[in-house]
């Protein structure tokens, strides 16, 4: 049996481990409020831009000269794929399971026969990724130290992929990332952004008066500054989404660990206790045999 | 009278939304008004201000530096890259934006006219911030 002081030792390295997880969790608790906020602060813009879509792109999407952005270059050879990730760890299996994805989605292409590129966003992901697929990475960004995810810092990663688009370095570009599903679920989620998936339309609405658009200066032109444009957002959203579910996935991870911190020291206090209460029993059978012994 | 609402959106966050008179936007080809009722349009625009007429006064103008419009016959959606009351608009952000885009035109390659354009774009936005400071 352990000594006393040795469980004493353990007693409080436990319970300032667990002043650690509750302040992070607490920590994580206000932060995902300001990421949700974020997140439902920049959905209006989205919204927006994606009726803006459909109207353009039902006309666009059927001629030949369409932008690469909205119909791809028509072959599916070379994938690239964004990985976001976050930049912290202790968010329980937040990053392992984006990174499985990614790791499930370059197999399975690759053994199809694609070429793969991967760009990571997030630290976590670059190392997930570093040691399997070092080769294909061809790219990393990483916001950390951000206390939140500006469009600006979004922009230049869609301008890049914007560039390699236009000299045909990819054909087909996937983002994986966090879905921000509720505070304790987050599911890793693969969506496309180049070629667009074409936004739903409802049937009904385009018969109507209502869907003719006149176009100034016309329609490609507002189409090919909408694209870039479009992606920034898709890529935000992603990346807002993600951060918000770190935060869930840490406070989670967090209040789990501070329950289990608790469990321990129940225990050992128990085990403490009993060990003093034994050692007290000893002590008083060797005075009283001493005595008798005399 | 009838109004439109106006909505002013950046990808942050919604930033105005307010029923008015009419709505004057830097359309990519020049001004444009928006009264109520106005045909249904897709717009470009280009670095300029937005002026909001309310009681057949202007009453308040944002900078916008690009971006788009949907009009319908009742809204005026702007979705733009970045919006700033005319009163906040800093001239010294101007004028660096200004001196980078002309380095950045002079430093562009003559020949390679969509870049161009990117560049011009660029420079008539930041003019157009700066008139926008000046005003103010």
């Amino acid at each position: 049996m352990a000594s006393l002081k040795a469980l004493r030792a353990r007693i409080n390295s436990v319970k300032s481990t667990r002043k650690i997880t509750s302040a992070m969790k607490m920590v994580a608790a206000s932060k995902l409020k300001r990421a949700q906020t974020q997140a439902e602060a920049a959905r209006p813009y989205a919204e927006r831009m994606q009726r803006m879509l459909a109207a353009l792109a039902v006309s666009a999407a059927g001629s030949p000269t369409a932008p690469r952005m909205l119909i791809g270059t028509g072959r599916d050879q070379v994938q690239l794929l964004i990985v976001v990730t976050a930049d912290r760890g202790l968010a329980g299996a937040f990053n392992t399971n984006v990174g499985r994805a990614a790791r499930t989605a370059i197999q399975r292409l690759e053994a199809e026969g694609k070429t793969v590129k991967v760009i990571t966003v997030g630290r976590k992901g670059r190392d997930y990724l570093r040691r399997e697929y070092a080769s294909r990475l061809i790219g990393e960004y990483s916001f950390a130290g951000k206390k939140r995810v500006e469009f600006s810092d979004v922009d230049e990663v869609a301008a890049r992929i914007t560039a390699m688009l236009a000299a045909g370095e990819f054909d087909v570009c996937t983002v994986v990332y966090n879905r921000f599903m509720s505070v304790i679920s987050q599911v890793p989620t693969e969506s496309r952004l180049v070629p667009l998936p074409l936004p739903e339309i409802a049937p009904v609405e385009t018969t109507g008066p209502q869907a003719q658009y006149e176009f100034e200066p016309d329609e490609e032109a507002i189409l090919a500054a909408l694209l870039p444009r479009n992606m920034a957002i898709q890529l935000f959203r992603a990346l807002i989404e993600s951060a918000a579910g770190e935060q869930g996935a840490r406070m989670s991870a967090m209040d789990n660990a501070t329950r289990n911190a608790g469990d321990m020291i129940n225990r050992l206090t128990l085990n403490y206790n009993r060990t003093r209460q034994a050692n007290i029993t000893r002590e008083l059978i060797e005075i009283i045999s001493g005595a008798e012994a005399i | 009278m009838a109004t439109t609402l106006l909505e002013i959106v950046s990808p942050d966050r919604l930033l105005l939304s307010q029923p008015v008179d009419m709505a004057v936007i830097p359309a990519a080809e020049g001004e444009m008004g928006v009264l109520p009722g106005h045909a249904p349009m897709i717009v470009l625009l280009q670095g300029g201000t937005i002026t909001l007429h309310e009681g057949g006064r202007p009453t308040s103008r944002l900078y916008v530096s690009g971006g788009f419009a949907e009009i319908t016959a009742e809204r005026c959606t702007v979705l733009a890259d970045e919006a700033i009351p005319v009163a906040e608009v800093s001239r010294k952000t101007a004028e660096t934006r200004l001196s980078e885009a002309d380095a950045a035109y002079a430093a562009a390659d003559k020949m390679d006219i969509p870049m161009l354009d990117l560049v011009m774009q660029r420079q008539q936005a930041a003019r157009a911030m700066l008139a926008a400071a000046e005003a103010a």
